[in-house]
């Protein structure tokens, strides 16, 4: 399993994909967060990350899906699938393998952004006035987000072996899962269950890590649902045989 | 008995890809896999080497059961799918051992600059695998096949693709490899069967029409040529 993951991480770092989109992932960000007058903490004059935490989740619906797309659907493509479902190795290490390396990939485009935490603590009046526990908790809500959103991407690639079609379909499911039980709660017809609609979105749950309080039942959610879609791919996967 | 099949099918819906079909592979002899392109010749070896689920049937390698004991079973398997699909990001070293790794294999160094020396690729060893050349594309295949020291070798058409020169050098690889070990390969290649292999079975919609050693199958058909054999077992 070792082996797989090593392989899969060597062509994120030997290809341009993961170059381009953390580049762009980090452009992107700064440029909203200190720059762009309408978004700029600067001008907005108080020392406070909300906006990049709630911009965040929008760039990971189309960073992550580039990460992920493809996963299983090159490999298929390319004939290399039956490479590496030949050698001594069951289908669910090839999926935690592939898992683990876009997640190291979404882990080294958060780190840099530390950076702009630590200018903010700077920023602050007096210095170091942020609120710590809210920034702290919002990381971790993204991560928990991002994974959530590569085990999407999994399973999206597993469906087909077009690349741009595993873009498409996890840019859709990622957007849905996150805004779409948010909206659809709102409709008039749904209104005495809202609560519970709503409650199966990632953003109620990801809101509620974001104010500092890590709630074990927003944890479970996060799991709960990337294992599903882990699910979900083994049984593609299997099915295909 | 290093490959042990009984009853093997796998249906496409209603079509049958391959039907029942029953053999078995000694070690030592090179068994040439026989047949029209669509009979069932790369079916049956995905099935034996884990990628395609057999719809029933049994199969042992090395005495293991391909669906109960199928990790235990590809160790012993060294494969080299159809049209030798290979990482043309990696270089050749790094995914021998990549593959090497994946057998948690030890002492890797040492046995990749063996492999490489063994297929001929030495001359080629620092380059990327999407620079090479179709033969030696083909000798990487051979390569990440054999890492392991496999019992049992499956090659899906190895010769495909390759000019007369590295034709002679790729058989007589495959040839030397058989002395020690089961090997199964598929051809269209008349000329390639008779040079190389020592039994053969034919295999024509999914079921075997022939089954027996080169001789034998000789014999049987009042010593007429192999391709004439061929023709009038699969027309």
């Amino acid at each position: 399993m070792y082996a797989v993951f090593r392989r899969e991480l060597f062509s994120f770092l030997s290809s341009m994909v993961a170059y381009i989109t953390i580049g762009i992932f980090l452009l992107v960000s700064g440029l909203l967060l200190w720059f762009f007058p309408d978004t700029s903490i600067l001008d907005y004059g108080y020392a406070d990350l909300g906006g990049f935490f709630s911009l965040v989740p929008y760039l990971f619906m189309f960073l992550i899906p580039a990460i992920t797309m493809r996963s299983f659907a090159e490999e298929r493509r390319e004939g290399t699938y039956e490479l590496l479902i030949t050698r001594p190795i069951t289908i669910w290490q090839i999926i935690i393998a592939k898992y683990l390396a876009s997640l190291v990939l979404i882990l080294f485009s958060l780190i840099p952004t530390l950076i702009y935490a630590y200018s903010l603590s700077k920023l602050g009046f007096p210095e170091g006035n942020v609120d710590s526990g809210a920034i702290i908790g919002s990381y971790i809500g993204l991560f928990l987000l991002g994974a959530t959103f590569t085990s999407i991407g999994l399973f999206s690639s597993a469906l087909t072996k077009n690349q741009v079609v595993a873009f498409v379909i996890c840019a859709a499911l990622c957007a849905f899962a996150f805004l779409g039980f948010d909206y659809s709660s709102q409709l008039i017809s749904l209104q005495n269950i809202e609560g519970f609609i709503a409650n199966l979105g990632i953003n109620q749950h990801y809101n509620s890590i974001s104010r500092g309080v890590l709630d074990t039942r927003d944890l479970i959610y996060f799991i709960t649902v990337s294992c599903l879609f882990l699910f979900f791919t083994n049984l593609v996967i299997g099915g295909k045989r | 008995m290093s490959i042990l099949v009984k009853n093997l099918s796998k249906h496409y819906h209603k079509q049958k890809a391959v039907d029942a079909i029953s053999f078995e592979a000694k070690p030592g002899r090179i068994l040439g896999f026989l047949g029209p392109n669509g009979a069932g010749k790369s079916t049956t070896m995905r099935m034996l080497t884990g990628y395609l689920e057999p719809t029933s049937g049994h199969a042992e390698i090395a005495g293991r059961n391909i669906l109960t004991e199928a990790i235990e079973a590809k160790k012993h398997i060294g494969y080299l799918p159809e049209n030798t699909p290979l990482y043309t990001d990696m270089y050749i070293r790094e995914f021998l051992n990549f593959v090497g790794q994946t057998y948690e294999m030890k002492n890797l160094a040492h046995r990749i600059d063996d492999v490489i020396k063994m297929v001929g690729l030495t001359p080629e060893q620092h380059k990327k695998i999407g620079m090479l050349s179709k033969g030696y594309r083909q000798r990487v295949g051979l390569a990440q096949a054999i890492i392991h020291n496999p019992d049992v070798l499956i090659l899906d058409e190895p010769t495909s693709g390759l000019d007369p020169n590295q034709l002679v050098e790729i058989r007589a690889l495959i040839k030397a490899l058989g002395k020690n070990k089961t090997v199964i390969i598929s051809t269209h290649i008349m000329q390639e069967v008779e040079a190389i292999c020592d039994d053969i079975i034919i295999i024509n919609k999914g079921m075997i029409v022939a089954n027996d050693s080169l001789e034998g199958i000789k014999n049987s058909n009042n010593n007429s040529s192999l391709e004439a054999i061929f023709r009038k077992l699969t027309a």
